[in-house]
């Protein structure tokens, strides 16, 4: 399909491309619709839903609890995340205050999370711009990550570990010792990213003033997280909304003024300099006892060694596990800070043990929704650095 | 809860209620977050004040997404998220829709980022946005029939309901 356009040189004939469904740089199913002027994007409509599988109205055929295990499935490289901003949401409809302890090992597995996730982001980001080698450094580093996230709760990636209230189970002794060893072994290992890529003349001319979007505009279409950062605009929801005790821990939140793939690239790898921070205090922080769980009979599922003793906590199991809990009625919104933006969780109840409506804000979703704007009248291979750079997880765009 | 009438509980019910003594049509507080019911006509106005005033400068829309409270009426409650990055504040716009009414102004000339998360409400509920400048459907296929979100759609979806049937009577005597 052709159509003529009027540009700069005169009239000229464009043509339409589909990118996608199936294309490896989209990292997963999204297609774009290109309109081509000779190789330039003359105008791009991202088509989604490939993915789409109804979360929100199955959580609301599942209890509370229940729900939780669909919330890891949304983004794939982020499920403790999920977990937590589901949680969360649902804490703040009960009113129920979480045991600090179970806030620190939160804030870590958290931020562990984060780092696997911008993992992945630079290690297929690289192989989309033609660096083979990083991505499969990236996912050394990943897979110790997912090992220590195995031996805490037993799974590598669908979690579930961050359960309402606190966390699933005591982790296991030692688990701290592996968290140590991977600290120590991962500045070195980020250098070594950095020495690959940061000074690479190929990236650089792939990256640098390429995708530019201002801080009013990424502001205006709701983008968040790394990209809006890039853009010179320090807002986290860590900081500017702290939640599970982030108020406590020191951190920088990294900026750039450029603005371009090339800042968005820079900030992420600062982010994980800035993650391994969190990490660090959080160790020191986490106390080597204490409850992992909130005490709310009737929500939260009694301790085992409880159930064969107790009368009461053998009917409490019985009964969330049956019927579930009822919140009050009310709405919660909760956000917090995801590696790709701001992640929300809107609530409604009516008071009944099933949410009326669970609903996800997810970052990749409305941070794509700039994408035209980001490939507008640039060359088509940037369409692949920005897409890149913006990171997605069609999982959660469509969810 | 209702907000009691001589102490304006913050910021955002002051700011509204000086600029417009009826652009408010109820504040509801829960667990800390406040909710700012408008009427429908007001929405769009209420949604520029909210950006533009000085004192409120609530530049982003976090979210937007909307409840359905079938069989009660009005049955759709449409809840806008905005966020202040500089004030560090977070508010609840709502309108409630009547089922034989789904229509509501477009909140896309205020803020460009309401264009997918309004296409994804008219996708999932079925709900009219005046002014949006493409409002197709966008995470369901074109000729998908109904809207899923709402809570007379069954779970299992209409399709595959004969399905479930024949195997359920299949192995029957």
């Amino acid at each position: 399909m052709t159509t003529t356009v009027e540009t700069a040189t005169g009239p000229s004939k464009t043509m339409v491309l589909n990118m996608g469904p199936q294309h490896p740089s989209t990292h997963g199913v999204l297609r774009i619709v290109l309109e081509l002027d000779g190789e330039t994007v003359v105008k791009a409509v991202p088509d989604l839903g490939y993915l789409h599988t109804g979360i929100e109205k199955s959580c609301e055929d599942k209890t509370y609890s229940q729900a939780i295990t669909l919330t890891d499935r949304m983004d794939y490289l982020n499920p403790l995340g999920n977990n937590l901003v589901y949680c969360l949401a649902v804490e703040k409809l009960l009113g129920l205050e979480v045991p600090k302890r179970a806030q620190y090992i939160r804030v870590l597995l958290v931020e562990l999370q984060r780092i696997s996730s911008h993992l992945v982001w630079l290690g297929t980001h690289a192989i989309d711009m033609g660096a083979m080698s990083v991505f499969l450094y990236c996912f050394r580093e990943r897979e110790e990550i997912l090992k220590i996230f195995e031996f805490v709760s037993g799974q590598r990636m669908m979690t579930s570990y961050i359960r309402i209230g606190g966390l699933a189970l005591e982790p296991p002794t030692g688990w701290i010792d592996r968290v140590e060893k991977f600290l120590k072994m991962m500045p070195g290992r980020i250098d070594d990213y950095e020495s690959l890529l940061t000074g690479n003349r190929i990236w650089l001319g792939r990256l640098k003033g390429v995708g530019v979007i201002s801080a009013e505009d990424a502001v205006a279409y709701s983008v968040t997280g790394p990209t809006l950062r890039a853009a010179g605009l320090a807002y986290d929801n860590r900081k500017v909304f702290p939640y599970s005790s982030y108020d406590e821990f020191e951190f920088d939140i990294p900026t750039s003024n450029d603005s371009d793939c090339f800042a968005r690239y820079m900030v992420r790898v600062a982010e994980m300099r800035e993650s391994l921070k969190i990490i660090r205090q959080a160790i020191d922080k986490i106390p080597a006892e204490g409850p992992i769980r909130s005490e709310a009979p009737g929500i939260i599922p009694p301790a085992r060694e409880k159930m064969k003793t107790e009368m009461e906590a053998l009917i409490y199991h019985f009964k969330i596990f049956t019927e579930g809990f009822s919140p009050p009625a009310g709405e919660t919104f909760v956000t917090v800070e995801s590696p790709r933006g701001e992640l929300g969780c809107f609530i409604a109840s009516d008071g009944s043990p099933k949410p009326l409506r669970c609903h996800f804000r997810s970052p990749s979703y409305i941070n794509l929704q700039a994408l035209p704007k980001l490939v507008e009248g640039q060359l088509i291979s940037d369409v692949i650095a920005c897409i890149g750079t913006i990171d997605i997880v069609l999982g959660e765009v469509d969810r | 809860m209702t907000e009691s009438g001589s102490q304006p509980t913050n910021v955002v019910v002051a700011g509204l209620r000086a600029w417009s003594t009826n652009a408010i049509e109820e504040v509801i507080e829960f667990r800390g977050e406040t909710t700012v019911v408008v009427a429908r006509k007001n929405l769009r106005s209420v949604a520029e004040r909210c950006r533009d005033d000085r004192a409120l400068q609530f530049n982003l829309l976090s979210d937007a997404t909307c409840v359905d409270r079938f069989p009660l009426e009005p049955r759709y409650e449409l809840n806008y998220h905005l966020v202040s990055i500089p004030r560090r504040q977070k508010v609840r716009i709502r309108v409630r829709l009547s089922t034989h009414d789904p229509v509501v102004d477009s909140l896309v000339p205020v803020w460009l980022g309401a264009g997918w998360l309004e296409r994804e409400i008219f996708d999932l509920f079925g709900i009219q946005f005046t002014g949006h400048p493409d409002l197709r459907r966008i995470l369901l296929p074109e000729d998908w029939e109904g809207h899923p979100l709402r809570k007379d759609f069954p779970v299992e979806g209409y399709r595959d309901i004969p399905a479930i049937a024949t195997r359920y009577t299949r192995n029957r005597p």
